[in-house]
C-alpha cells in the first residue's frame, strides 16, 4: 500500500507494524467488519417485518392463518437456534437447487432424493460451478441473511405478540367508543401504544442478534472470526510478515469490538426507552412523572 | 446390521466406547438416532457441571454486586459485563487460544510440575468457559432478585432481631432464590442449548468424539440431507428441555411451598437464543 512497504523483510519497528496492519489481507479483515454491520443492518428490519407479520397472523381471526402464526412463534422454543442456522442454510440451498433442477435439467427421470442423498444435475447447481469466489460469498451471505431473518423474526413475533396483548384493554375500548373501526383501533392505538411494552424484549433481541453474528463463520461466510483465525495463525519465513501465533490478540480485538457494540447499543436503547415511556401508564412512566414534579 | 448391534456399537461412541469408525455409507435412521443421542452425553455433561459450579460463583458475584465497597463491586460488574456483553462463540475461541499458549511441558512451580495440556481439551477448557459464562448470566438474575426483595420482609427480619449473616441466610437468600427461580430455569435451558457451540468453536473434537450437533452435522455433510439429522437433534433437545423444566419445576414448588396456591410464581418458558 505504501512505498515503504515494498520490501517487508527489510523494515522493522513502527514502520513494520504500519505496513503489517495495512497489508491486503488486513484490509479484507477490516471489510469483514462491514460485512457484520451490513448483516445487522439488513437483518434487523427484515426480522422486524417478519415478526410483525407473524404476530399479526397469530392474532388473526382466520383459523389457518392463526395456526401458521402460532406455529411460527412456537418454532423457536426449546430447540437450540444453532440447529436452525445449520438446517435452514442447507434446506434453502437445496430448495433453490431443486427448483432450478426442475427448470433446467433435461433428465428428470431420477428422483432428487436417492435413499438418504440429494442429487441434482450439474447445470442446476447454485451458484454455478464457474462462478467467481465473490459470487459464492455473496450467495452465502444472502442465505445467512435469510436464515437470520427467519429465526429472529420468530423471536420478534413472540415479543410483539406479547406486547400487543399487554396494551390495556381500556385504551382499545376507548378507541372503539369514539367510533373507530377495528382497523383504525389497530393502526391508531394498538400499534403506537405497543412499542413501550415491546421495547425491553426487542432490546434483548438486538443484543442477542449482535452476539449471534459470529455464527456467520459457521455458515462459511468469510467473516471476522474467519479472518482472525487466518491472520493470527503462525506465519513462517515464507510469508511477507512472519510472526508467531497471534490469534489470541486478534480474538481479544474481536472481544473489544463486541463489548463496544454492546455498550453503544445499551446507551442508545436506554434513550429510546426513556422517550417511549413518557406519559405511559407503566412503572417507568410513573417514575418519570414523579421525577418531573 | 440390526438396530440393536448399531446401538451397542455407537451408544457410547462419543465417550470413546464402542466401534472405532463412524458409519461411512448407507446411513440408517437407527444409526443417526443412536449416534446423535450418544453425542447428547456431552451436552448434558457440559450443562450439568457448568450449572452446578456456576450456581455458587453466581451467588458470590451477586453479593459482590450489591456490596457498598467499589473494590468488591467493580470487579464483579466488569466480570458480568464482559461475559454478558460478548458472544459465547468468541469466548470459546479466546479461551482456547489462551489455553494453547500455556507451556506444553507444564508449569514448574517450586519444583512441582503442573501439567496444563488437559486444559486445551474440550472437556475441561469448554467447561470452564461455560461455567464462567453461566455464572455471569445467573449473577445478573440473582442480583435483580436481591434488589426486588420486598422491603417489608427485611424490616420484619430486623424486627425479629435477625442481623448480618443470620438475616441473609434465613430471609434474603431464600427469598432471592424464590424470586429468581423462574428466570434461572430459563437460564438453565438456555445453557443446555449453548453447549451445542462447543465443538463448532475453537475446541477440536478428538477421534470424532463430539456432541449431538457434531454428529448431526457429520450426517448432514455426508448425506447432503438436513431434513433427518437436524430434526433428530431438535427432538432430543425438546425432550431435554422438558426434563429441565420438570426438574426445576419440582425445585420451584419446594421453594414456594409456604405460599398459598394462587400467589406462587410459575415457570414460563421464554424464548432465548444464543448468547
Amino acid at each position: 500500500m505504501f512505498a515503504a512497504c515494498a520490501d517487508p523483510k527489510a523494515i522493522e519497528g513502527l514502520t513494520w507494524a504500519m505496513c503489517y496492519l495495512t497489508s491486503g489481507k488486513h484490509v479484507d479483515f477490516y471489510w469483514s467488519f462491514v460485512t457484520v454491520l451490513a448483516l445487522l443492518a439488513i437483518t434487523a428490519p427484515v426480522a422486524m417485518a417478519l415478526g410483525f407479520g407473524g404476530a399479526m397472523a397469530a392474532r388473526s381471526h382466520i383459523t389457518p392463518i392463526r395456526w401458521f402464526g402460532k406455529a411460527y412463534t412456537a418454532m423457536v422454543r426449546g430447540v437450540p437456534d444453532i440447529v436452525y442456522f445449520l438446517f435452514f442454510v442447507i434446506a434453502l440451498d437445496q430448495g433453490i437447487e431443486y427448483l432450478n433442477h426442475l427448470r433446467v435439467c433435461e433428465d428428470l427421470s431420477q428422483p432428487v432424493f436417492r435413499g438418504l442423498e440429494f442429487h441434482v444435475c450439474p447445470e442446476a447447481k447454485v451458484p454455478p460451478a464457474s462462478a467467481s469466489p465473490f459470487v459464492n460469498q455473496l450467495y452465502g451471505f444472502g442465505l445467512a441473511v435469510i436464515t437470520f431473518a427467519i429465526v429472529f423474526g420468530a423471536f420478534v413475533a413472540n415479543v410483539i405478540f406479547g406486547a400487543m396483548q399487554a396494551v390495556p384493554r381500556a385504551q382499545l375500548e376507548t378507541g372503539e367508543a369514539y367510533g373507530m373501526s377495528q382497523r383504525q383501533v389497530f393502526r391508531r392505538i394498538l400499534v403506537p401504544q405497543m412499542w413501550t411494552y415491546a421495547l425491553p424484549g426487542l432490546t434483548n433481541l438486538w443484543m442477542i442478534l449482535i452476539k449471534a453474528t459470529p455464527l456467520l463463520f459457521l455458515l462459511s461466510v468469510k467473516d471476522i472470526v474467519y479472518y482472525a483465525r487466518e491472520l493470527g495463525g503462525t506465519k513462517t519465513q515464507a510469508y511477507d510478515y512472519p510472526h508467531p501465533d497471534w490469534r489470541l490478540f486478534y480474538f481479544l480485538g474481536l472481544l473489544v469490538f463486541y463489548l463496544a457494540m454492546t455498550k453503544i447499543s445499551e446507551i442508545v436503547l436506554t434513550r429510546i426507552s426513556n422517550r417511549l415511556s413518557k406519559g405511559q401508564a407503566t412503572a417507568a412512566g410513573e417514575a418519570m412523572r414523579k421525577a418531573a414534579i | 446390521m440390526s438396530c440393536w448391534e448399531t446401538f451397542t456399537d455407537y451408544a457410547l461412541r462419543s465417550v470413546g466406547i464402542g466401534a472405532k469408525l463412524l458409519p461411512k455409507a448407507d446411513f440408517t435412521l437407527c444409526q443417526q438416532f443412536t449416534l446423535i443421542g450418544s453425542g447428547l452425553i456431552w451436552n448434558v455433561y457440559f450443562a450439568a457441571l457448568a450449572l452446578l459450579f456456576g450456581f455458587f460463583l453466581a451467588n458470590a458475584l451477586a453479593l459482590a454486586r450489591i456490596a457498598h465497597s467499589p473494590f468488591i463491586r467493580k470487579p464483579a460488574e466488569w466480570f458480568v459485563f464482559i461475559f454478558r456483553g460478548s458472544p459465547l462463540f468468541i469466548q470459546f475461541f479466546l479461551a482456547y487460544e489462551m489455553l494453547v499458549l500455556l507451556p506444553r511441558t507444564g508449569i514448574n512451580l517450586f519444583g512441582i510440575t503442573i501439567v496444563t495440556s488437559w486444559l486445551t481439551k474440550a472437556w475441561a477448557g469448554a467447561l470452564i468457559v461455560l461455567f464462567l459464562n453461566t455464572a455471569a448470566y445467573s449473577a445478573e438474575i440473582f442480583y435483580g432478585a436481591l434488589r426486588s426483595i420486598p422491603k417489608g420482609d427485611l424490616e420484619a427480619a430486623e424486627a425479629y432481631g435477625l442481623t448480618g449473616w443470620h438475616k441473609f441466610r434465613r430471609i434474603q437468600w431464600p427469598t432471592m432464590l424464590r424470586l429468581a427461580w423462574p428466570s434461572y430455569t430459563n437460564e438453565a435451558i438456555f445453557l443446555f442449548q449453548s453447549t451445542t457451540l462447543v465443538f463448532f468453536s475453537g475446541f477440536p473434537a478428538f477421534s470424532q468424539q463430539g456432541d449431538a450437533l457434531y454428529y448431526a452435522n457429520y450426517f448432514a455433510d455426508k448425506t447432503f440431507n438436513p431434513f433427518i439429522p437436524y430434526p433428530i437433534v431438535a427432538f432430543y433437545f425438546v425432550i431435554l428441555t422438558l426434563g429441565v423444566i420438570w426438574l426445576f419445576g419440582r425445585i420451584n414448588r419446594h421453594l414456594n411451598r409456604h405460599l398459598p396456591q394462587n400467589s406462587r410464581s410459575k415457570i414460563r418458558l421464554r424464548p432465548q437464543l444464543i448468547r
